[in-house]
């Protein structure tokens, strides 16, 4: 660019000149780009401007169509449902959908989720636990570092990958201690599906534990209370509220956890509380039977759509309930 | 702009009130700023100054709480008028802000940004905008070898030096200045400073500032602004040797702010 | 205990008589104990963890030793198992991807645009914001369920690849706009303010310093929540794909099979044939290499991007 300037200047006389010229010629070529930029931006319509925030609005009303859309697919077909089936039937214990005279009694099915969400939370409210004191209150950042991405992959193998692990590997396993164990039952899938769960418990109440304030940590080392003390009396109670939101959310995921208990507890439809038994739960009943021959507008296929608005129910008010306990966390500090 | 209007006179400010919600931020204020002349701003922190200059090019309207009455006149027209969009206005009032607030893109694209983005496309014209804006910002010297390394490996000053040739590539007439040596150190300031000197000569420059001394070595007029209020505003020799108002004598000695 | 190593015997003794409190060093000591108990204990809970992972991986690969191979990889399906293949299912999995990317990636981000960017912090905002969190919490059956009633259904589009697609991509969604949220959210303000002062629009600005800057946290979101569609089967299981397909699918109007539901449909079958499980365990080991690799990649994403302002 230089050289374009002075190349019609062979010699210069002194480089005040220069500078003057070389200076003139640049505001000259401003004044065009200046003109040139000016009048683009009043030519310009900003069309695209005003369209961009519209369509942007439609894409981000998707998530809210598919929430109507699940809702009111649920609302819709159940209603078709208990058009045929009264709600005394529905809340009964006698499940057979296939049979010549069916039955749609849906206990055995809320029985065998209770059942194997307790038992997941037994696993999962203990270890998870204990994982996330460690975590939060005792583990150096080394260790911390190497934990967390095995937490990471354990959150991420897919559901199905754990319900052939039940199925394949803890049942025979379980087998072995308890005899009268059937092939399928819900112990062991509940078991599984705790493991499942430990990541997210541990990690949710983790982060509700690293929330609390230092000053209350320090408040009771000052005091000479060692690092377990500091943790069970001072941090657990002050995050006691995200760690009760932890909890909840672990069972709402158990609730609608599907294919572990579809692979590793069978599909027995009886009504008993013996765990070494196979079970059916809401997401299992809702798999089997789409997998089978349902045909569509049949009284089965519509319980499908009862026992899914039941399922939704169930996952909603149990996210609701965690996010007042949280919300009320966050009006602690 | 077939307007009639005082040749000399880039900004007129007249009545100018502004609200954040219900806090009056900005009272009844009436100023001029003129061609090629350095505009300071000084008051106590909270005094409005940054808020005025912001409403300049209007980009106090980001706050969505902000109301403002009476009219900013920039060559005439009425900037708050429907007529005025901000695109237009701001594409010929160039800003440099407190903190250097380059993009984390080369050098190159830093400083074409803005004349990309208003749709000069031609080669030729952007190398020569590249070249002009960082020669006038007294950065060519430093960069010309590196121009396609990403912007913040500069130091702090050599990026708000490429944030002044960011805004002049855009070819505004005006540039406004918040603070735009707060966060660097002593040196870098000079340059700035100096910078600012040699740029009046295109630009119209109107600068905030926190240090009196700065807006006494660098300004023709200074506006001195106190809890909303414009208190004083005149030649900058005047307002720092023989004040007409209290309030600007003793913040100007240091009694208070 | 260091007190009584520096203080001799006499100045240990005034010590204790001034205080006030009786120090018990007994249980000074049971305390002490106890804590070192209690971190043993709580390190337990993650050596479980671990262990589980352990077995978990030995056992899936052990028993898909001699089953996974180059032949298991590009062979059709069959019903007996030293000839079954599971190159139905890799399509199938890559063509529900195929549809499942760029449908959440243009939904999600414009919605987390919308959200982050032109929502102005009202209502609408609230809003939608609650409503994405409700759907990241509905169990994945459920929307097994409204791709059948809705896509398969009343759209006619049966257990097509388009419907399993469309399906698990709403699915997903919430996971796409959580983290493109973040990513937009993390970009500093003052680049906007730059952008801005130079006269550039909104949607300038969005599209030339916004979007290039949390480019990368968007895409480490996008890779997470296809990991997660890639190995969901429930709702592909709801929509009623048939448990046997032979053919390969061409279109994404074809039945088809993806690796999670070979997967499913092999695991419920080892009563009658036990080597069925060998194949499940190598279709699962296929499975989880690729999340495995795609994970890396977010990884390498995360850190290549360190921010440099």
């Amino acid at each position: 660019m230089r050289g374009q300037f002075s190349s019609s200047y062979v010699a210069f006389i002194n480089p005040r000149e220069k500078e003057y010229k070389e200076r003139s010629e640049m505001m000259e070529s401003k004044t065009t780009i200046r003109e040139q930029i000016r009048t683009n931006i009043g030519k310009r319509k900003n069309r695209t401007d005003q369209v961009m925030p519209k369509v942007f609005l439609m894409m981000a009303s998707i998530s809210v169509i598919t929430t109507l859309g699940i809702i009111s697919t649920l609302v819709f077909d159940a209603a078709k449902f208990f058009s045929e089936v009264s709600l005394v039937e529905f809340f009964s214990t006698e499940l057979a959908p296939l049979a010549k005279d069916p039955k749609f009694g849906i206990l055995p099915l809320i029985n065998g989720t209770i059942l194997s969400s307790l038992i997941a939370m037994m696993v999962a409210i203990p270890v998870g636990m204990a994982a996330a004191m460690y975590m939060s209150e005792f583990a150096t950042a080394k260790v911390r570092k190497i934990v967390k991405p095995i937490m990471e992959i354990l959150a991420g193998i897919p559901t199905i990958v754990y319900g052939f692990f039940a199925y394949s590997f803890v049942t025979p396993l379980l087998m072995k201690l308890i005899p009268t164990l059937e092939a399928k039952n819900v112990l062991s899938p509940g078991i599984v599906m705790g493991i499942m769960i430990i990541p997210m418990v541990a990690s949710l109440s983790e982060d509700a534990m690293s929330a609390v304030p230092n000053a209350l940590r320090e408040g009771a080392y000052g005091l000479g209370s060692t690092k377990f003390e500091v943790t069970t009396k001072v941090v657990v109670p002050s995050a006691i509220s995200g760690i009760m939101a932890s909890f909840v959310l672990g069972i709402s995921r158990a609730i609608g956890e599907t294919m572990i208990v579809a692979i590793a507890s069978g599909s027995s439809k009886n009504f008993t509380f013996d765990i070494t038994q196979s079970m059916q739960t809401m997401t299992g009943y809702i798999v089997e039977f789409t997998s089978g021959d349902a045909g569509s507008g049949t009284t089965g296929y519509y319980s499908l759509y009862a026992v899914g608005l039941l399922l939704f129910i169930f996952t909603f008010v149990m996210n609701l309930i965690a996010r007042a306990i949280s919300k009320k966390f966050r009006e602690e500090y | 702009m077939s307007q009639l209007y005082d040749n000399k006179t880039v900004y007129d400010v007249r009545d100018l009130n502004l609200w954040y919600g219900n806090d009056q931020a900005l009272k009844n204020i009436n100023m001029k700023i003129n061609k090629n002349e350095v505009t300071a701003i000084i008051g106590p922190s909270g005094c409005g100054k940054s808020t005025f200059i912001k409403t300049l090019n209007r980009m106090i309207e980001n706050i969505p709480s902000v109301r403002t009455e009476g009219e900013i006149l920039y060559h005439g027209i009425n900037i708050f008028d429907k007529i005025m969009r901000v695109e237009e206005l701001r594409t010929r009032v160039g800003m440099v802000f407190q903190k250097p607030n380059p993009f984390p893109k080369s050098i190159y694209e830093n400083v074409l940004y803005g004349p990309k983005i208003h749709g000069v496309k031609d080669k030729a014209s952007l190398e020569e905008i590249l070249e002009t804006s960082l020669k006038s910002a007294a950065l060519w010297d430093e960069v010309k070898d590196r121009l396609h390394d990403n912007a913040y490996g500069l130091s702090g000053g050599q990026q708000q030096r490429l944030c002044i040739a960011r805004a002049l590539a855009v070819q505004p007439d005006v540039i406004l200045m918040d603070e735009p040596t707060s966060a660097l150190d002593p040196i870098a300031t000079a340059k700035i400073e100096e910078l600012i000197d040699s740029l009046k000569a295109d630009y119209s420059i109107s600068i905030v500032t926190h240090s009196m001394q700065q807006a006494g070595r660098i300004s023709d007029k200074t506006a001195f602004f106190l809890m909303g209020e414009l208190v004083e505003f005149g030649n900058t020799e005047v307002i720092f040797s023989n004040p007409r108002d209290k309030r600007t004598e003793d913040y100007i000695t240091g009694r208070f702010g | 205990m260091i007190l009584e190593q520096t203080l001799n015997k006499n100045e240990m003794k005034d010590l204790e008589r001034n205080s006030k409190v009786q120090i018990d060093k007994k249980r000074i000591e049971r305390r002490i104990l106890i804590n070192k108990i209690a971190k043993v204990i709580f390190s337990l809970s993650l050596v479980f963890a671990l262990i589980v992972l352990a077995i978990l991986l030995y056992r899936i690969g052990s028993q898909s030793i001699g089953w996974l191979n180059g032949g298991f990889l590009t062979r059709n399906l069959s019903i007996f198992p030293e000839k079954a293949g599971i190159k139905g299912a890799i399509i199938g999995s890559v063509m529900l991807m195929m549809i499942v990317i760029p449908v959440t990636l243009l939904v999600g981000v414009s919605t987390a645009i919308y959200l982050e960017e032109y929502a102005s912090k009202s209502k609408i905002q609230d809003f939608i914001r609650i409503n994405i969190s409700n759907l990241a919490s509905v169990p994945s059956v459920i929307f097994g369920l409204l791709g059948l009633a809705f896509f398969g259904r009343l759209l006619n589009l049966g257990s097509s690849i388009l419907a399993g697609g469309l399906t698990l991509s709403l699915l997903v969604l919430p996971i796409v706009v959580v983290s493109s949220q973040e990513a937009i959210k993390a970009v500093p303000n003052f680049l906007r303010e730059a952008s801005y002062g130079m006269g550039a629009s909104k949607w300038t600005t969005i599209r030339k310093v916004v979007l290039p800057v949390a480019i990368p946290g968007i895409l480490t979101g996008a890779i997470l929540s296809i990991s997660r569609a890639i190995g969901e089967t429930a709702p592909l299981v709801v929509l009623g794909i048939p448990a046997l397909i032979m053919k390969v699918p061409t279109s994404i109007m074809d039945d088809f099979t993806a690796l999670p539901i070979q997967i499913y449909y092999w695991t419920l079958d080892t009563v009658l044939t036990p080597e069925y499980a060998n194949l499940a365990a190598a279709t699962i080991i296929v499975l989880l290499v690729t999340l495995f690799l795609m994970n890396a990649i977010a990884i390498i994403i995360r850190n290549k991007s360190q921010k440099s302002y």
